[in-house]
């Protein structure tokens, strides 16, 4: 009935909620993803990570709600699955660090092996239900049902949102920025600054993979707040393309994780006033997406300014 | 204007300290890299390290910047043994090395280049504070540069200021410089060392300058150790010296400059014709802008310029690895677009820089590399199939005529050191007795001085043959000694065109720098 009286302007509120919503995942595999590469990695394990992150977030807050009870067995879950995203952060960092080991091959196999681990440990939580991260209700002054739902944030994503531009002044204003920078840029460089490149790499890869885990929970803590294989939906992956999208650039990557946000919505939303015809379609749209990005900024003819001089090279 | 006495306290004062190294010796498994080298670096000298290619040099100053740790002998600063462990180590005591590629991060702004560097600097960058700092610091140092510019757009020649300035910034007083010229032009060259050597003279440094460039020792250095086979091979001071002697010494013998016997050509025909050619670089933006060139037979057109002006994407296109964005190719007047039937109808062969990656297949066989242009016509092969046999017994043959050293024909290229992959690639584009077209580029890049010899006069005996030659390189002498007509290529465009006969060494060089 309210969203008759909406009408058409329940889409364009659907994809603003839908935004709010579902682009915290994206924002935090993003930001991730983003330091990985300033260092000159490339990390596409990081689907892993957001699976094995949700897993354990879920797993933790279900198991741990007893004893510390239902307010802080949640953020109790997102410590953990940021921490069980570092473990394999460390494992991918280890591996792709061997010699001749090419960083894309050992990318793939951490999507499989994270996601094998978080299916294998995740099969007895689907089923039972866990507490949940609360939210702010930015929308308590309207009195219209759509709007205080669409207006629920995620304190997640409010810290997703603050990391953002923190991460492009630690890029810019600290020594280890510089040395980051360095290090995805111009190894050589680097090495003659006695900067260790190895061990610069293996922190951003574990501080990447520690805020997708942190993704990860947010999915099945927060939205859609359930513990399910198919959870994620590729979102890890997308989030990779969309650090090329940014330009490696982390207040870009907050648009474009709220924009991707916002794509995944538009299907729902259009459904919400009555479009059922290629609703499957317009699901698909982040994909399409996806897809239409990667085509337009690669060209074998030249390569992407902006990108990291060093990155997925092997060392 | 202070008292004259004081200026010379102060310099006593500022004066940096002597480094010795004494006795040093790096082997590096069975090689010996560096046996038993002594060298004096007197305060307030510019000194120059002479030696071949792989003479030991840039071992002997990796040793003493910590790079490598020595087998045995010792540093001594102030005649007090120090042991230098790491750059680092070095950077304390005030030692500084200047690279031989660029080490800045070419991302990052001057100035962030410039803070970078510093060993000891807070987590936390005050920008504001930095600039003022920087500001101070650029208004005394003997070269100024932007500091909020990426070092991207920056220059060749003033990358290699930002490398210097770097050590200046962080109060080195010796310097190393591994030769910090090789990728300036002439006039760049001799400003740089110019303004460092009026700071030695002011006694703010000591410089060790590597470089196998006569002419910049001569005009610059005050004392040289020269190198031969790891071994010390000489020292002296360069005003006690002439060229020879000092040839004499890092050859081991008196060379004798190869003279080169140039036949006129009866009638000569245009053989490569370049048409207003267009061309990007990898990075989307414009190399290579309109240029027009035809290279008749039984000439060489050499083709000078600073790495990075379009030479390389120009021969990536002639050489079928880069498409032209537009204009057009012709050989012996037909469009050519680098196909391999044109190839082997025109009879085009490419001797391109860095033969391991842009002519072989490294992990295949000599033999194998040897018949990439043959191996699909007779007599190598049959129909679809492959006759390995007359392969071998042709690579066997070149192996022997080009002097290739290679353990066997089936041993895998990348195996060879750098002058026999280049032989191989010169055997297999010079063997064939149909030549007609030859594109070289850089075809002598750190090869010693007998493998340059062999290249430059199987280059001018196909000239001879009446073979068109197009000839990029960056060393001026080599163009200078083959070429019949000298074409300077600056920011993608000619900037100069002559006959070898009226070639002038100074205008060539300001057209490099793109005066």
């Amino acid at each position: 009935m309210a969203t008759e009286a909406l009408g058409w302007w329940g889409v364009p509120l659907g994809i603003m909620a839908g935004m709010l919503r579902g682009s915290a995942p994206f924002l935090f595999v993003s930001l991730g993803e983003c330091l990985t590469e300033k260092s000159g990695k490339v990390n596409l394990g990081l689907e892993g990570t957001l699976l094995t992150g949700a897993m354990s977030a879920y797993a933790v807050s279900y198991l741990s709600e007893k004893t510390v009870g239902s307010a802080i067995a949640p953020w109790l879950g997102v410590l953990v699955a940021g921490l069980a995203g570092m473990v394999l952060g460390f494992i991918h960092a280890w591996l792709s660090q061997q010699p001749k080991v090419n960083d894309v091959a050992v990318g793939i196999a951490m999507i499989i092996f994270g996601s094998g681990i978080a299916f294998f440990f995740g099969k007895p939580f689907i089923q039972p239900s866990a507490p949940q991260l609360p939210a702010f209700e930015l929308g308590a002054w309207s009195n219209i049902p759509q709007i205080q739902s669409a207006l629920k944030v995620s304190p997640l994503l409010m810290v997703g949102v603050l990391i953002a531009p923190l991460m492009a002044w630690f890029f810019k204003s600290t020594r280890w920025g510089l040395f980051i920078r360095a290090v995805g840029d111009s190894p050589d460089a680097a090495l003659a600054m006695g900067i260790s490149i190895k061990k610069v790499r293996m922190l951003c890869i574990i501080a990447g993979s520690f805020l997708a885990g942190i993704g990860g929970a947010y999915l099945s803590l927060y939205y859609p707040g359930s513990w399910t294989e198919r959870i994620s939906s590729g979102q890890g992956l997308m989030a990779v393309a969309l650090v090329i999208f940014a330009r490696w650039n982390p207040i870009q990557c907050l648009w474009a994780s709220l924009l991707f946000g916002g794509a995944q919505s538009i299907g729902p939303a259009l459904q919400a006033v009555g479009i059922e015809g290629g609703y499957y379609l317009f699901n698909a749209s982040p994909y399409i997406l996806t897809l239409l990005i990667m085509i337009i900024t690669c060209s074998p003819k030249k390569t992407l300014t902006g990108a990291p001089g060093a990155l997925g090279t092997l060392t | 204007m202070k008292p004259a006495v004081k200026t010379i306290e102060m310099k006593e004062l500022t004066l940096p300290p002597e480094l010795e190294v004494v006795n040093m010796t790096k082997q590096f498994g069975q090689l010996i890299a560096l046996d038993n080298v002594s060298l004096t670096l007197k305060p307030g000298t510019f000194h120059a390290l002479l030696g071949e290619n792989g003479a030991g040099k840039s071992t002997l100053v990796k040793c003493v910047m910590g790079f490598y740790k020595p087998t045995s002998g010792e540093v001594r600063f102030n005649q007090q043994v120090q042991a230098i462990d790491s750059p680092r180590d070095a950077q304390k005591h005030g030692i500084g090395m200047v690279y031989q590629h660029f080490t800045s991060v070419p991302a990052m702004t001057v100035a962030e280049n410039l803070v970078l560097c510093r060993y000891e600097s807070a987590a936390l960058i005050d920008w504001k504070a930095e600039y003022e700092v920087l500001n101070a610091f650029m208004a005394t140092a003997p070269f100024k540069l932007p500091l909020s510019v990426p070092v991207a757009q920056l220059a060749a020649g003033e990358k290699q200021k930002l490398e210097i300035l770097k050590q200046l910034y962080l109060k080195s007083k010796i310097l190393i410089l591994d030769e910090p010229t090789s990728v300036l032009t002439p006039g760049e060259a001799d400003e740089v060392l110019g303004l460092i050597r009026e700071e030695v003279v002011a006694g703010h440094l000591s410089v060790l300058l590597i470089s196998h460039k006569f002419r910049e020792v001569t005009a610059f250095v005050d004392e040289i150790t020269i190198l031969r086979k790891g071994k010390f091979a000489g020292s002296g001071r360069v005003k006690d010296l002439t060229i020879a002697d000092m040839a004499e010494m890092m050859m081991g013998e008196k060379r004798i400059p190869q003279t080169v016997q140039k036949t006129l050509h009866p009638d000569p025909a245009p053989v490569l014709q370049i048409q207003a050619i267009h061309a990007n670089k990898d990075n989307g933006l414009e190399a290579v802008s309109g240029v027009d060139l035809t290279v008749n037979s039984g000439e060489i057109v050499g083709i000078a310029g600073i790495s990075g002006n379009g030479q390389r994407e120009l021969v990536e296109v002639l050489a079928g690895q880069r498409t032209a964005t537009d204009g057009q190719v012709l050989v012996n007047g037909e469009v050519y677009r680098a196909s391999r039937t044109e190839m082997f109808q025109h009879r085009v062969f490419v001797l391109p820089e860095e033969p391991l990656k842009n002519a072989c297949v490294p992990h295949m066989s000599v033999a194998e590399n040897l018949a990439l242009r043959t191996f699909d016509r007779p007599p190598q092969s049959k129909g679809w199939v492959l006759l390995f046999k007359p392969i071998r017994e042709a690579a066997q043959s070149l192996i022997k005529t080009f002097n290739i050293k290679t353990p066997s024909p089936e041993t895998p290229i990348s195996n060879l050191s750098g002058g026999n992959v280049q032989r191989t690639v010169l055997a297999r584009e010079l063997s064939s007795d149909h030549i007609n077209l030859l594109i070289a580029a850089n075809p002598c890049f750190g090869l010693d001085f007998a493998a340059v010899d062999y290249i430059h006069s199987e280059i001018l005996e196909a000239r001879n043959r009446g073979v068109a030659v197009l000839l990029v390189s960056e060393d001026l002498d080599e163009l200078l000694k083959l070429s019949d007509r000298i074409l300077v290529i600056s920011e993608g465009k000619f900037a100069y065109e002559s006959s070898i006969a009226e070639a002038d060494f100074a205008s060539i060089g300001r057209s490099m720098a793109g005066h």
